[in-house]
């Protein structure tokens, strides 16, 4: 199978577990076993061409300018994890099945174990480091899911959010060291990068990169001093547990450094700080753990300690090392999920997982008994079975590594380690399983289904058989170390044997369990003193790192950011006038290359006017109804400007625009205040008008310098002018661009503007569903309101215009190709004609002659737009793509006939929906609050009966 | 002429600034319309000032005004109709749902401190 497929099973199955939440448990759970096994089975397919020493390789380009593609790579050492992640994922999946309770959503949890599994294989087949990184991210992402998954438990939350803190600080650290890897080398392709060990190690750039990598990989596989979050992540129900900390996501970690053993280890720096944090990790892991009376908690950080140890091996930089981490990586997977699951057992048989409630289990619970005691002997170095083998090996290891000069050092530290690892082993089978049966269980424990023992029993399985037949690992375990030496260094030769004969590492060993065995036998008096003595607790520590974080973002952020907008508005206006006077003193400004035109006397006064206006506007803004006429005023003034400047499409659109605008500002000024108070101080007054000044003057200096110089390239537009009537069949250029050049940026303008619309109805919706409607219906209007609401003459009068207004629009519409025109002013005059008569005769009278909703008419726009573009793709071209012809009607002249009008139309039909929409919402509001409407087209109406009561009364006495 | 347009798009931008920083959500909305305005004529001028020149082909014209930023400035008149509803909207909605139209959080009033320390 491709290894795309095998990748992209997890994520795409992870779909399908929360579709089948309603088929019952057994089917989500069988569905994602389903998913795994494809997965698994894609996997072993691979098998033949990876013994054969080949890699496999698939490959395709994402964005190959960044050095980023999707590119992955199958040789023995990812196939080694591949195996673990899935292999063990569905021993996990099969185990939480039985797991898992009624009350726990099955869908969800298996989404994010797929997601997971997804994520880690991705890591471990990918060959660009930079998909290794969104592998990796993404690992920490659903393994915080994962970890919370119990939110309704705080620990949970506390757990999940202290790993993806310290595992998401680290994969940060982690891309900028594999930045300057990629740098080094020039390229991002793993299999490149294995290849130039020396160039990346004689670089000056090694020591960071190698320091921000092992930071990556140090907290993902929780290393001292990062080893503290994963006792937290304990948390998370069991099945999260025993696959997340035996074979995957604190693997992660080490699969990186041994993925990175051939370019990066071997020197000096890679042994001091592999090697000693590893040793640290190891010795301390195991020591706490001896004394932690949760059983997961003992397993949490006995599995640190074990983290710590293939650490150590791989940070020797020899090949015996990085063999024997490998056996170790395998071995610790079986018989740490096997122990995981079981802890998992008695907590669900017993209901506590406490070993200090615990005790004579074995007689109540034979099978679970049998399964953890065999992978706690293994854990603890028992021969026959296989923690044995890797433990002596490690031994032998470490009797040859001299750390700061000193030889007895680690070896030393490596057998304190092996001694305190025995005896927590020894302490969960007798404080567990050994000892009298007890009364005082929280829930009578018995053996579980074989639904929950079956899963650890077949890695006990494993555990056995390569403890008494090592050879049979032999092979695979040389293949692995051979990926993972490159070409470094050669496989050693030796062989896996159960009696080496007397040789230093037996002698280790011995003591360490012996120690052990004495370590049990006076663990009180070692419990009380360790209680007495005092200890750093690391979360504690965390929390207030993490305090101290959020205070100091407090501090910075609250004085500029304290919730007031005119605040902002300023701390912006003076950053960007700051910056922009930093690329004004720092670059250069050429000479004038173009001479001003002169200004005529019509040119100067109607600047005149726009200034007198503006300033207006800003000395009399208290007066809110002035301040509204003044801007009218600068409005026409900038739509004369644009005919002047030849630009008649912005002209009409402007003052189309201008016409809508101050309606629907009027709309709403009748019920805001009608003038602004005098609040703000002097002073501030004066600040106000120094950043005022400031920009202005900035604005001003740049267009002018702007506007006497030409562009420094030749500008696209030549081309738009060039091929307007050859490409797009039409002379006027801007509606050209607007529908054929840019067509994909006007699609998604006349979107954004349906979105406004419709955003606009919704609040209005929202308003008028909550306590506002209640103060509308009460509110009493501040100005007199006029006596005929609907004036005779106004209704005649819009009536007439109507028809005109629609063929002016229509005619607009039509030329629009060609001349000045096209759908937004259309839309826009369409607009002002409708609003005209809601103007008129009320907005009852006018919606109840409504046909459409406006919503109806937006969407029947976007839709005509986008399905005249995908039209395009029936003739094999691309989104948009116009065509035009020139028919010929008789009567008529000969015309042109262009799929850009139909976009154009949809651009209409969008510009007429959003604005109708919006003033629509807006009267809405104001028709709550006014006096009861009538429906009739105009309050006095010569040819009705039912004249108005007091009408009527007048007229009676009138007679 | 130059001049004039330079000067106009820094008095727009000067007078829409200050009525940006009030404290009323009106003249804030008005200061917004005001600084669409010069954006837009900013904007404009990047295809330099031509007159008597529009951008409508013809025969026998080779001078024509740049379209480019025309079409461009068109669209964001349009959207800049749709932006100014909307913030409308909300600072009516505002207004209407608090009696108050203040674009700022407001302090606490005291009367929340002062009760039972008087």
């Amino acid at each position: 199978m491709s290894l795309f497929f095998i990748v992209a099973l997890p994520f795409f199955g992870a779909l399908l577990p929360g579709l089948m939440n309603s088929a019952g448990r057994s089917a989500t759970a069988g569905v994602t076993f389903t998913v795994s096994l494809a997965a698994f089975v894609g996997l072993l397919t691979n098998l033949p061409t990876v013994l054969a020493g080949d890699v496999v390789m698939a490959r395709v380009d994402w964005m190959p300018l960044l050095g980023l593609n999707f590119s992955l790579m199958l040789d023995g050492l990812g196939f080694f994890f591949a195996l673990l992640i899935l292999g063990i994922g569905l021993l996990i999946i099969a185990y939480a099945r039985h797991y898992l309770s009624r009350d726990d959503n099955m869908g969800q949890f298996f989404t994010y174990l797929l997601l997971f599994q997804g994520a880690m294989v991705g890591i471990v087949l990918s060959d660009n480091i930079l998909l290794l990184l969104v592998f990796w991210e993404l690992t920490s992402l659903s393994s915080f899911l994962l970890i919370g998954y119990w939110k309704h438990l705080p620990e949970g939350r506390q757990g999940a959010r202290m790993a993806l803190t310290v595992t998401g600080m680290g994969g940060l650290a982690m891309i900028g060291g594999m930045l300057i890897l990629g740098q080094i080398v020039g390229s991002y392709d793993l299999s490149i990068i294995l290849q130039n060990r020396d160039l990346i190690q004689a670089d000056p750039l090694y020591l960071p990169a190698l320091i921000l990598i092992l930071l990556g990989c140090f907290t993902k596989s929780a290393q001292f001093p990062f080893h503290f979050w994963l006792p937290h992540a304990m948390a998370a129900p069991t099945p999260v547990s025993a696959y997340l900390h035996s074979a995957t996501m604190v693997k992660a970690g080490i699969f990186l450094m041994a993925r990175m053993w051939p370019v990066l280890s071997g020197t000096p720096e890679w042994f001091m700080i592999v090697t000693s944090a590893g040793l640290i990790t190891m010795v301390l892991g195991a020591v706490i753990a001896l004394f932690k009376h949760d059983l997961k908690a003992l397993l949490a950080f006995s599995t640190v300690s074990h983290l710590g140890l293939i650490t150590m091996l791989l940070g020797t930089g020899t090949a015996f090392g990085a063999m024997a981490a490998v056996f170790h990586i395998l071995n610790h997977a079986t018989f740490k999920a096997a122990l995981f699951m079981s802890a998992g057992i008695i907590d669900h048989e017993a209901h506590t997982r406490d070993i200090r409630r615990l005790g004579g289990l074995r007689k109540l619970m034979p099978v679970t008994f049998a399964i953890a005691s065999l992978a706690a002997l293994s854990m603890a170095g028992i021969p026959l079975l296989n923690g044995f083998l890797s433990k002596e090996m490690m031994l032998e290891e470490a009797h040859h590594t001299v750390l700061f000069g000193v030889p007895w050092l680690v070896p030393a530290l490596a057998t304190f380690g092996s001694l305190f690892s025995a005896a927590y082993c020894f302490r969960l089978i007798g404080h567990v399983f050994l000892g009298p049966v007890r009364d005082d269980y929280p829930a009578k424990p018995h053996d579980p289904g074989a639904g929950l023992w079956l899963p650890p029993a077949l890695l006990v399985v494993l555990v056995v058989a390569i403890g008494v037949a090592p050879f049979i690992a032999e092979p695979f375990v040389k293949l692995v170390t051979a990926s993972v030496l490159g070409d470094a260094a050669e496989v050693p030769h030796a062989h896996f044997k159960i009696w080496h004969g007397l040789v230093p590492a037996l002698f280790m060993s011995v003591i360490a369990v012996a120690g052990g065995l004495l370590m049990l036998a006076v663990f009180n008096p070692a419990l009380r003193f360790w209680d007495a003595a005092p200890r750093p607790e690391a979360k504690t520590i965390f929390e207030a790192i993490v305090e101290m974080a959020a205070t100091l973002a407090q501090k910075l952020i609250l004085p500029l950011h304290n919730g007031a907008f005119s605040r902002y508005a300023a701390i912006g206006s003076i950053v960007i006038f700051a910056a922009g006077y930093h690329a004004w003193s720092t670059g250069t400004v050429g000479a004038p290359t173009r001479t001003m035109q002169a200004a005529g006397p019509v040119t100067i006064a109607g600047w005149l006017m726009l200034v007198a206006a503006t300033a207006g506007m800003v000395l009399m803004h208290r007066n809110r109804l002035l301040s509204l006429i003044l801007i009218g005023i600068v409005g026409l003034m900038v739509s004369i400007g644009f005919v002047f400047f030849s630009a008649p499409d912005l002209a009409m659109t402007q003052f189309t625009v201008e016409v809508v605008t101050i309606i629907l500002m009027l709309l709403a000024l009748n019920f805001l205040p009608n003038t602004t108070p005098i609040e703000s101080s002097v002073l501030r007054r004066v600040r106000d008008t120094g950043v005022a000044l400031v920009g202005g003057l900035a604005t001003f200096g740049l267009s002018y310098h702007y506007m006497l110089r030409d562009a420094v390239s030749t500008p696209i537009s030549e081309f738009h002018l060039a091929n307007s009537y050859k490409g797009g069949g039409g002379t006027n250029v801007v509606n050209v661009i607007l529908v054929d050049f840019r067509g994909f940026d006007t699609y998604g303008e006349i979107i954004v503007l349906g979105i406004a619309a419709l955003l606009i109805f919704a609040l209005t919706e929202t308003l008028l569903g909550g306590p506002v409607r209640a103060r509308l219906l009460n509110w009493t209007p501040d100005q007199a309101r006029a006596g005929d609401m609907h004036p005779m003459m106004m209704v005649v009068l819009t009536r007439v215009i109507m028809p005109v207004v629609l063929m002016v629009g229509f005619y607009i519409f039509l030329r629009g190709h060609n001349e000045p025109g096209g759908g937004f002013i259309a839309g826009l005059i369409v607009s002002i004609a409708v609003v005209m008569q809601y103007m008129a005769s009320g907005f009852g009278w006018a919606s109840a002659r409504l046909k459409y909703p406006y919503h109806g008419v937006i969407g029947a726009g976007v839709l005509i737009a986008g399905l005249t573009g995908i039209g395009a793709w029936f003739f094999g071209k691309p989104f948009l793509t116009s065509d035009f012809t020139y028919v010929r009607i008789p009567p008529f002249e000969k015309f042109e006939l262009a799929t850009a009008a139909l976009f154009d139309l949809g651009v209409f039909l969008a510009v007429v929906g959003a604005v109708m929409l919006s003033l629509e919402s807006f009267s809405r509001l104001a028709r709550l609050a006014s006096a009861p409407d009538n429906d009739h087209p105009m309050d006095i109406d010569p040819s009705r009966d039912d004249l108005p009561a007091e009408l009527a009364a007048s007229g009676k006495e009138a007679v | 002429m130059e001049l004039l347009v330079a000067s106009a798009i820094g008095i727009l931008t000067a007078g829409g600034l200050y009525l940006v920083l009030r404290l009323r959500t009106f003249p804030v909305i008005l200061g917004i319309s005001l600084l669409t305005y010069a954006v837009n004529i900013f904007l404009f001028t990047s295809g330099r000032l031509t007159t008597g020149a529009p951008p409508i082909l013809r025969d026998g014209v080779n001078v024509y005004s740049d379209p480019l930023p025309q079409a461009l400035v068109l669209t964001a008149i349009v959207i800049s109709f749709g932006m100014t509803a909307v913030v409308v909207m909300i600072g009516l909605g505002a207004f209407l749902g608090s009696d108050d139209d203040h674009v700022d959080d407001q302090p606490e009033t005291d009367e929340d401190h002062s009760e039972g320390t008087s």
